[in-house]
């Protein structure tokens, strides 16, 4: 294989020919390393490329292979992390200042996993300051670009981890998912991402932004992968309290299962329509079209909470945040800074570090949660919108009642400009509409690319969701939507995005000096 | 439901521990006003009798065996710390000294 098909191929396919052993880890390491080495100077996709490490684990699995051992189908599939997820021998940001240069003195529990599996890890990709974001634009180590068109934004708070994926610069990557953050990235990247059931991956080791709904979950460029990684990072951890007790297992055999009749899929009538692009509406119609051709029942469902969903959202969500947050106080880890004059006492010097260490988006969520919080204003604020995530659970078990799994547009429009949504933080939080209501509920949802989008040729995502611990369906209803979408345009779809090592050549070899 | 102004930015920001300019308390102050009046439809969705949701999946009496478990060494606790000595944290004064 050239090392083009190597990037290219999808990690389940590298797995079998490495098996077969007619390819080696290190020949897939080191092309991927190549691609990043050619094109990441353009996107910036990655915070720390791990080259050594990378390499070393990869010759381990040729050795190991040609002793016969017997090894994990992905062992020497190269994998990127985000950089909310820590691990042992890489620094870990959280796309902060505040973590510049900190390392972790333990792995998450899903590095482990993947050290125990032999992939490779390529590096630690971008993302929004501590997840808080929608486009990666709030990372305090400059933006990700986004591979269809470098001036635009590749989603977020994981652009980093879907514009690596995106860019063949990784065939996997780790997401964390909160409000979207791994679907809507997918969704205007065109590739896959996937928010498990809640609990189902344990989040031993991701840095906590709001507890009850962050989420690990796995990023792809298809259906198949998503479930072969989830398989591996998934089930029972005893360090995560609130890990399920499910095993991890079922996902890869339904997205190998190939059909989708006699399943019942629902149109949520709240989640299209009104405030959508016309092009993503466009390429929504045609995947149900495509589903009902299949042997689908389309049936349209309302869930009327869905509204209070995005204003639950801004509510929990900072206020868990403002609470997780308190612990960079410039005493265990991280920056310290001293205020520049007056007394020197703890209260001043964390208010100081605080003030230098966290970007803008970060304080206004921190003094929202705040105010959520005090005294006096919990009840009306904190207090409702906790009795609205009851409600929006309600909605979505009559929903499913009715239906198997349901279907929405991932996000509402294409990819928008870097900075357009900069200066208006209620604008960039819409991006998340169609994607809060599964985690504020706990049910896993997974995102694939449903085409471009007329007026703009941009990617278009498709959301499906499944209620909890159901994961298996999104695979066996994803894999064959992907597989009749990619019948119809005669390849993946990211055979359509444009070349990026021309326009990289005069930027490559920047990151080395990183 | 009160909206936000400047003098409640100022005291929230003291109580979260972030130092903030007057032009950021004037910036915040005109971001959040906006924020908390666009999520504000929330406190009257659910009447009295809808129970709060705290958590996606109850689950309840997660319990281990009382043994000593994963534990990190001295060491690697103060390895990310800004300042240590002699095995510990060091901290700036906690009070203020006339």
């Amino acid at each position: 294989m050239t090392n083009s098909e190597l990037i290219r191929s999808s990690a389940a396919n590298l797995a079998t020919r490495l098996a077969a052993k007619e390819i080696s880890a290190v020949e897939v390491t080191q092309a991927h390393l190549d691609r990043i080495a050619a094109v990441d100077g353009a996107l910036n996709a990655f915070l720390h490329i791990n080259t050594d490490e990378a390499l070393s684990v990869a010759a381990d699995v040729d050795a190991r292979r040609a002793h016969g051992e017997d090894l994990h189908e992905l062992a020497g599939v190269p994998i990127a992390v985000k950089d909310l997820i820590v691990t042992i021998g890489q620094p870990t940001t959280a796309g902060s200042r505040i973590l510049d240069g900190w390392h972790s003195p333990y792995d998450a529990t899903v590095v482990r996993k993947l050290r125990e599996a032999r992939m490779p890890i390529l590096g630690k990709t971008n993302l929004d300051e501590f997840a808080m974001g929608s486009s990666t634009e709030h990372s305090a180590f400059g933006p990700t670009r986004n591979p269809w068109d470098l001036d635009r934004i590749p989603g977020g708070s994981g652009g980093g981890s879907a514009a690596a994926v995106a860019a063949f610069e990784a065939p996997l990557a780790l997401g964390t998912d909160t409000g979207g953050s791994i679907r809507q990235p997918g969704a205007v990247t065109g590739t896959v991402g996937v928010k498990p059931t809640y609990g189902a991956v344990s989040r031993y080791g991701a840095i906590a932004m709001a507890s009850s709904l962050d989420q690990i979950g796995p990023v792809s460029r298809t259906v198949l992968d998503s479930a072969l990684l989830q398989e591996v990072i998934g089930g029972h951890d005893p360090f995560d309290s609130t890990s399920l007790t499910d095993p991890s297992t079922g996902l890869v055999a339904a997205a190998r299962l190939g059909n989708v009749s006699g399943m019942k899929i629902g149109i949520i009538r709240e989640l299209h329509g009104e405030g959508y692009q016309a092009g993503v509406e466009n390429r929504f119609n045609e995947s149900l079209e495509l589903l009902k051709q299949a042997g689908a029942e389309i049936v349209e469902v309302s869930c009327p909470n869905f509204q209070y969903a995005l204003g639950a959202y801004y509510l929990i969500m900072p206020s868990e945040a403002s609470s997780n947050l308190a612990k960079f106080d410039g005493v265990r880890f991280g920056l310290r800074t001293l205020p520049g004059d007056g007394p020197m006492t703890i209260e001043r010097v964390m208010g100081a570090t605080r003030a230098a260490g966290f970007g803008d988006e970060v304080k206004r969520r921190i003094i929202l949660g705040t105010y959520a919080l005090s005294a006096g204003y919990y009840d009306a604020y904190y207090g409702s919108a906790q009795k609205v995530r009851t409600l929006i659970q309600q909605d979505f078990n009559a929903a499913f009642s009715q239906t198997d799994v349901l279907i929405s547009p991932t996000a509402p429009t294409t990819a928008f400009k870097l900075g357009e949504k900069l200066d208006d933080p209620l604008a960039m939080y819409l991006n998340d509409v169609a994607t809060i209501p599964a985690n504020l509920a706990g049910v896993p949802g997974l995102s694939l690319p449903g085409g471009l989008a007329d007026e703009d040729g941009l990617p278009v995502g498709i959301q499906l969701l499944a209620p909890a611990r159901e994961d298996a369906r999104l695979y066996r209803v994803g894999a064959v939507l992907e597989s009749l979408l990619e019948q119809s345009w005669g390849g993946p779809l990211l055979d359509q995005a444009p070349e990026l090592a021309g326009a990289a050549a005069g930027l490559a070899g920047t990151k080395e000096a990183k | 439901m009160a909206a936000i102004n400047r003098d409640d930015v100022a005291h929230l920001a003291r109580l979260a521990h972030i130092e903030m300019t007057g032009d950021e308390l004037d910036r915040m102050a005109g971001e959040l006003a906006v924020i908390v009046d666009a999520v504000k439809s929330v406190s009257e969705a659910a009447g009295a009798d809808v129970p709060a949701t705290s958590h996606p999946i109850p689950l309840s009496n997660v319990l281990r065996e009382d043994v000593v478990g994963h534990v990190l060494s001295q060491e690697q606790a103060l390895s990310g710390a800004p300042d240590a000595q002699s095995g510990r944290f060091r901290v700036p004064a906690i009070l203020e000294e006339d």
